[in-house]
């Protein structure tokens, strides 16, 4: 077998082990805390007659390990149970949350990421000089500000003062994708703040260090341009660290998006799994940590398959 | 073509815990080459060559700046010429062979990519027309498979190979001018000679010119028509090949044309401090051995030289020696006692007997600890010496050394590079050791730093009567210090005796090879060579 094919299989093997092990960890820590699905559904005042009946219904008096593997099958067949506040099928609302969620990330992705490596070669550059500390300057302090004061800060100069854009994101089924795209601009402006900096910076610091290689002192000594050299000679050579911090960002966008809704009133994941916990739905919050660890462990996968991709020793063994 | 007159070249420098420093790098510098010839530049390091060899391209390192004087090049003053017009000479005009082919590609494109990439660049001729120019030059260069190397990433071929594309690279655009800067130096010595004759068959096929810049007088002398000699960025002398190798005028190039002055007459054998008995190794997770039933003996207070290109086993042999690495097999006495293959399982007295210098001193010293510390080291763990006893001892060690007291308190980066590797050699004495494994500890000096430390090393062994297990690819070296020889090839001894033995024919055909190798310094030796040898090298 092709030595990539292996490593990659690999890394595949490993984050579905991790997953597994996540899976445990949400079950069990879950069902550790005091109280339990039915107590947190009946409240204080319940009666004890009442509470077992509840959990004889809810089969919350079943072996702990069966419980659990009927949980876990149900995810594997996509079933996630019935949310306990309202009843409805978790699946099924989760799938739309999700949705909203990652159109959102999308669309912050699709502008943060080549902005963020665009401008952290022009930073590498012009390293040192004015166009270096302009973007480090504004980049940091982007991500300096919390969230929340650069999502209040948007609204009131772009909805409230200028009146450019809505200040609610609020967007529903049926929408057409550029209604939609409207409504959640000031929301995508505010992530591009928050993940721009981590990723320009990385790109900056890896395009450095490949710079003082003996390869580019060839291609300058070649003839080519400054930003030739950076861009066919060093860049292909920093993409591993690059494409690792930008994985981050990006699981970044899909789950630790909250106060970002929040501000908008965006109705993706985040507020969902905040309202959830708020409400002690329990079922909801362990379907929402396994997709969040899903997401991470996913991405970081795929960070090391193109990370290992881009290294040519692995992609030619000698 | 190119004419440098008065070049001047300044840089500033940073040296640590001081204000930053202006320093000249080479001065009142005037040279010419006229088109077809080749000039080859000669010095130490911290010459200024490499430096010059740039400035004919109008490029600095760093904060390196041309200031003073004129460099001409096809009828222009290129300090005077823009960015652009730079951009378009370079590459073009003149191109570049730097010293580490294996740095200088790079690793994410495949060789014909970078190989083409000035003429496609400059526009100097179609993708099809330069793939072909290419694949003409590998072949004219000797490389194995000339239509598809071009298609192997860097990693892909070994170091001689990778140079050999590199010249292939530089002549690509049809330059008049080509920038050897030590071509061969990170080369094993038969491969060496290998890469050298293409480079001058190419050199004289193309009608090219070209600046040859190398410390080593035999090398330069092979293939260059004049030479200059450069001291501390001055120009020393300057002339014809013939005239520089057979008559030189100033006392610095008569030094440097017969260097190697010392003359050892190898020792009767004695008692062996170490004996090495059929030892094999491996590294883990590899299929096959690196070491193949080695046996040798080192006596107590003389030195047996271990000879042989890289990969031949010499550095594993002193891993094993050490117990850095485990032998699979074999045995491994050190006065009078079996040593334990393992590391973990030696006394602290077998740790100290056994020393062990490496060929980087730089990084075989922690850069934050001052000289006193470093050398003090041994002799408080071995001996439990402190303070002022501690101190004392180290002073009279550095003076042992022939470095004055006043050192114990500078650091790693305050000293030269034969200072540093006499720190190092004083590190290993403190232990008191009976037996110090030096590996390839001359390989980065310059040759007479190099010769320093030689005449110290064959000293102290008479004052302490210390054995040495000599590592080195250089045979001058062998010859200067050896009382035994070993010649190791792909894991194997293949011939073992006393200096005199192993240098006197008959030779088996590999160490004939290597020592018809080594470069000497008169003129016409390369072609005598290349047409007399039984055996091509293994680096091809």
């Amino acid at each position: 077998m092709h030595p990539i094919l292996k490593l990659v299989a690999q890394r595949l093997a490993l984050g579905l082990l991790l997953l597994w092990a996540v899976s445990l960890l949400i079950f069990f820590g879950v069902e550790a805390l005091p109280g339990d699905a039915a107590q947190a559904m009946l409240g204080q005042s319940a009666t004890p007659v009442a509470l077992a009946n509840l959990r004889e219904q809810m089969g919350l008096n079943d072996p702990l390990v069966g419980r659990y593997l009927h949980w876990l099958g149900g995810f594997l067949t996509g079933d996630l149970g019935k949310a306990m506040t309202n009843g409805q099928d978790i699946a099924k609302s989760i799938g739309q949350r999700l949705g909203n969620t990652m159109f959102l990330a999308f669309w912050a992705a699709i502008i943060s990421v080549p902005l963020a490596i665009t401008l952290g070669l022009l930073a590498a550059r012009y390293n040192g000089r004015w166009p270096d500390r302009l973007i480090s300057g504004v980049t940091l302090a982007t991500i300096s500000l919390p969230e929340f004061v650069a999502g209040y800060l948007v609204l009131y100069v772009l909805a409230v003062k200028l009146h450019l854009f809505p200040s609610m994101a609020m967007i529903f089924p049926g929408m057409g994708v550029f209604e939609r795209l409207h409504a959640i601009i000031l929301p995508v402006i505010v992530l591009v703040m928050v993940v721009l900096a981590h990723m320009m910076r990385m790109t900056r610091a890896a395009i450095l260090n490949v710079m003082q290689s003996a390869y580019i002192e060839t291609a300058e000594l070649k003839g080519l341009g400054p930003l030739a050299v950076i861009w066919r000679h060093a860049f292909p050579n920093a993409i591993a660290p690059v494409v690792n911090v930008v994985m981050l960002n990006l699981a970044y966008l899909v789950v630790g998006v909250v106060v970002v809704e929040v501000v908008f009133v965006y109705p993706g994941m985040g507020q969902f799994l905040v309202d959830h916990v708020t409400k002690r739905d329990l079922p909801v919050v362990q379907a929402c940590g396994m997709i969040f660890a899903a997401v991470y462990i996913v991405l970081n996968i795929l960070a090391d398959v193109i990370s290992i991709l881009a290294n040519p020793r692995l992609r030619h063994p000698k | 073509m190119l004419d440098i007159r008065n070049l001047r070249i300044e840089a500033t420098s940073y040296p640590p815990g001081e204000a930053p420093r202006h320093v000249v790098l080479v001065d009142d510098v005037s040279v010419a080459v006229a088109k077809g010839r080749v000039l080859g530049l000669i010095g130490e390091s911290g010459a200024g060559k490499s430096t010059i060899g740039l400035a004919s391209m109008a490029y600095g390192r760093g904060g390196v700046r041309l200031t003073g004087g004129e460099v001409w090049f096809n009828g222009r003053d290129i300090r005077q010429a823009d960015a652009g017009a730079l951009r378009k000479m370079r590459g073009h005009e003149v191109t570049y062979v730097a010293q580490s082919a294996a740095a200088a590609f790079n690793p994410a494109w495949r060789l014909m990519d970078q190989v083409i990439e000035t003429s496609l660049l400059h526009g100097l001729m179609t993708r099809a027309e330069a793939e072909a120019r290419a694949v003409a030059l590998f072949r004219k260069l000797g490389l194995p498979d000339p239509e598809n190397i071009g298609r192997r990433y860097p990693h892909q071929v070994s170091g001689g190979q990778l140079q050999r594309v590199m010249t292939a690279m530089a002549l690509c655009p049809k330059p008049d001018l080509v920038v050897f800067d030590e071509p061969t130096t990170a080369l094993d010595v038969t491969t060496q000679i290998d890469v050298l004759a293409a480079i001058k068959e190419a050199i004289r096929d193309t009608g090219v010119a070209a600046l040859y810049i190398t410390h080593d007088l035999a090398v330069v002398a092979q293939i260059a028509d004049d030479i200059l000699v450069l001291r501390g960025g001055r120009q020393v002398e300057y002339g014809t090949t013939d005239a520089i190798i057979n008559h030189p005028s100033q006392a610095y190039t008569q030094a440097l044309v017969s260097v190697r002055s010392i003359d050892h007459v190898e020792k009767v054998s004695s008692e062996p401090v170490l004996t090495v008995q059929n030892v094999t190794a491996r590294y883990r997770g590899t299929g096959f051995d690196v070491l193949k039933n080695v046996t040798v003996d080192v006596a107590a207070g003389q030195t047996l030289a271990i000879v042989g290109e890289s990969g031949s086993g010499k550095s594993t042999l002193a891993r094993v020696i050490t117990g850095l690495l485990p032998a699979t097999a074999g045995r491994i006495s050190f006065a009078g006692r079996v040593l334990s293959p393992d590391l973990a399982a030696r006394t602290k007295d077998d740790l100290r007997e056994v020393q062990m210098i490496y060929q980087m001193a730089d990084t075989a010293m922690n850069p934050r600890q001052t000289v006193g510390t470093i050398i003090g080291r041994p002799l408080e763990f071995y001996f439990g010496f402190r303070g002022a006893e501690k101190r004392a001892k180290v002073q009279a060690l550095l003076e042992e050394i022939e470095m004055g007291r006043g050192f114990i308190d500078r650091y790693p980066a305050e000293l030269s590079g034969g200072q540093k590797q006499r720190v190092c050699i004083a590190r290993a004495l403190a232990a008191k050791p009976k037996l110090i494994i030096c590996d390839e500890v001359t390989s980065a000096l310059d040759p007479l730093v190099a010769d320093g430390i030689l005449k110290l090393l064959l000293e102290l062994q008479v004052r302490e009567n210390v054995a040495y297990l000599f590592i080195t690819h250089d045979l001058a070296t062998v010859k200067a210090i050896a009382d035994k020889i070993a010649v190791m090839y792909r894991g194997q001894v293949v011939r073992y005796g006393s200096k005199t033995d192993v240098l006197t024919p008959p030779f088996d055909d590999y160490t004939d090879l290597l020592l018809s190798s080594v470069p000497e310094m008169r003129l016409g030796w390369l072609e005598a060579v290349i047409g007399s040898r039984k055996m091509e090298s293994a680096g091809n």
